[in-house]
């Protein structure tokens, strides 16, 4: 191809370049944003609508097969179900509260523990981070191993000195607090690493002052550094609360459908998932999702907007 | 300590003899709390490598609980698995492009978001991080079966996409606002357009940034297991469900299920070995600013 040939054409291409160039830079606001929030208005507005339409009949067995509109009902028979949801939802709310703030007080001691220097730090803090990034499925399988009635090795640790075999996931009675144990192990390392990073961007000054003035180091801690601390706190609480309300592998990977032949494991979202894919109640599992919905959204609502009083 | 014992000639007062005790008695306090900590989080991660060189006669034997012959026949079971090697596969090449896409999409999104400070868009990519992920299995499931996508590799990208782009966004979203403003207008000044801004200062700057939204990614999305659960196919299971699967078809070869539960985590403590500072900035981005 010739110079001459080209040329002409190529500077037309420059110009209407030039002009897509300017129609870009003009617009690059939502020419950035808009690709990440179409793709994730796509996934859940059509779902979502999908979800609260699929509440208001009794598609059952296939979204395919024909379904009545029936109302209300759905919501009717879920609020009034003693049998399985509300139970679900104490479960929920005591497996994510009652795990939150152990670990919110436990994360705290090893935050302060690990604040200042030491030597080592830099392995202890990887030690720290790796039953949260560590595979779920995997933890709950180990800890399947560790609290195995006859094999596992916490019976043998309680034996050694002196206390009775628990049967830990083999019971209902103590299936859920076993549960919130590993849980605690999975995610107190998550809240520490997020204090931590809190403590270390605090200033030494109010510190400084207050030990200047004689305060003890519990004061200190008390009513100098967890004020100032408040902030990063909720967005742990924040952050944990997402997941923990929504806690699947470790559930279904030690417990199974229903969680447990008692449903003693059986939180909010294993319950929608059993009536979803095992039982194809849609309609039933649709009205659950929008309450679980609602009941999590509220809870980050009230969360977030505390988080704002406490700022003004 | 000796110092103090061996001066008689200072008067000292009592302070300056209890402060160092005390001083000692608090370090001691604090290495013997930081050996539990790690003891407390690491042992469990031990017992279940042990568990994996064992075999399954000497698991369900009490006694040989630390001292046993150590095998390596759990591990050649797995990984003699025709199968398992494809499930390696799967996950790594499903957190690979669900991680390129999730930044490719989500990195200019939170660049806009920070510069432009749009919150309200910025809520709506979170939103995808707080709606339970089963709400969406079934319609997701309904649209990709009419599709014909199910058990394919792209449905599971797109899903896992789905997971790490509010998480992307998040962290680069306060990667960006922690850069100056000034970096931009001077570029401009220079004769860059904006666009040309983002590409050739802010973007090279942001390579810290990029680097932890990434690691993050990779990590969450190999960890996923909910969604590949419903949506993947047999030759597209992911480590996790494979995992799982293995439990309830062989309910009780322990040896073999903690060997592929230790070659499943192996990849993500390697990675908290070596890029710990990336996975600890992105899981604290956001929060020291409140």
């Amino acid at each position: 191809m010739s110079v001459t040939a080209t040329s002409v054409p190529a500077g037309e291409k420059i110009t209407s370049r030039e002009a897509i160039s300017r129609w870009a830079n003009r617009h690059r606001k939502w020419l950035f944003a808009s690709p990440a929030m179409i793709f994730v208005f796509v996934l859940i507005g059509f779902p979502l609508a999908w979800t609260v339409y699929l509440s208001l009949t009794n598609a059952q067995g296939s979204v395919r097969a024909p379904a009545e509109f029936i109302g209300l009902k759905n919501y009717v028979s879920v609020l009034t179900d003693t049998d399985r949801f509300w139970p679900a939802v104490a479960r929920t709310g005591v497996f994510t509260f009652g795990s939150l703030a152990v670990e919110l007080v436990a994360g705290m001691c090893i935050a302060l523990l690990l604040w200042r220097p030491f030597k080592g730090q830099k392995w202890v803090r990887v030690a720290v981070l790796l039953p949260f990034v560590a595979t779920p499925v995997a933890i709950a399988m180990m800890w399947k191993l560790i609290f195995d009635p006859n094999i596992g090795f916490a019976n043998q640790l309680l034996g050694m000195v002196g206390i009775p075999a628990q049967p830990w996931l083999s019971e209902p009675a103590t299936t859920l607090p076993t549960l919130m144990f590993v849980d605690v192990w999975e995610f107190t390392p998550m809240i520490a690493v997020i204090l931590l990073a809190g403590l270390t961007s605090l200033s030494d000054e109010p510190d400084e002052a207050a030990r200047i003035d004689g305060a003890t180091a519990w004061q200190r801690f008390w009513y100098v550094t967890l004020p100032l601390l408040r902030p990063v706190v909720i967005v742990a609480i924040v952050l944990r609360s997402i997941d923990a309300l929504k806690t699947f592998d470790l559930l279904y990977t030690t417990k199974g459908q229903g969680g447990g032949s008692f449903h003693e494991a059986e939180t909010l979202n294993i319950y929608v998932y059993g009536l979803s894919f095992k039982y194809n109640d849609f309609g039933l599992s649709s009205a659950v999702l929008i309450i679980f919905f609602l009941l999590i959204v509220a809870i980050m609502w009230i969360l977030t907007f505390r988080k704002k009083g406490s700022n003004s | 300590m000796s110092a103090t014992l061996t001066s008689p000639k200072l008067t000292a007062p009592v302070s300056p003899t209890r402060r160092p005790r005390r001083k000692t008695a608090y370090r001691t306090f604090r290495a013997v709390m930081l050996v539990l900590v790690v003891v407390a989080f690491i042992a469990p991660l031990l017992w279940m490598l042990l568990a994996s060189f064992k075999t399954n006669v000497d698991i369900h034997d009490t006694s040989k609980s630390f001292f046993f012959t150590p095998v390596l026949s759990n591990y050649s079971e797995v990984l003699g698995n025709d199968n398992y090697g494809q499930y390696v596969f799967n996950s790594f090449w499903i957190a690979l492009w669900a991680t390129v896409i999730a930044l490719i999409l989500g990195v200019p999104a939170a660049y806009a978001m920070s510069r432009f400070n749009m919150q309200k868009s910025a809520s709506v990519v979170l939103m995808a991080r707080i709606i339970p992920g089963i709400s969406l299995l079934v319609p997701w499931y309904y649209v990709f079966a009419n599709l014909g996508w199910i058990g394919g590799y792209g449905v599971l990208i797109l899903s896992h996409m789905f997971v790490l782009i509010p998480i992307s966004v998040y962290i680069m979203m306060s990667f960006f606002d922690s850069l100056p403003m000034e970096l931009e207008e001077a570029a401009l000044v220079d004769g860059l357009t904006p666009i040309g801004a983002f590409v050739r200062i802010l973007l090279p700057l942001s390579v810290p940034g990029i680097a932890t939204a990434a690691i993050l990614s990779f990590i969450f999305s190999w960890n996923n297991f909910m969604f590949a659960l419903v949506l993947s196919g047999a030759n597209t299971k992911t480590l996790p469900v494979a995992v799982f699967d293995f439990v309830s078809y062989a309910s009780v070869d322990w040896g073999a299920i903690m060997a592929a539960a230790v070659i499943m985590t192996l990849p993500i403590i390697v990675i908290a070995l070596f890029a710990q500072k990336y996975i600890v900035s992105g899981l604290t981005a956001g929060a020291t600013k409140g």
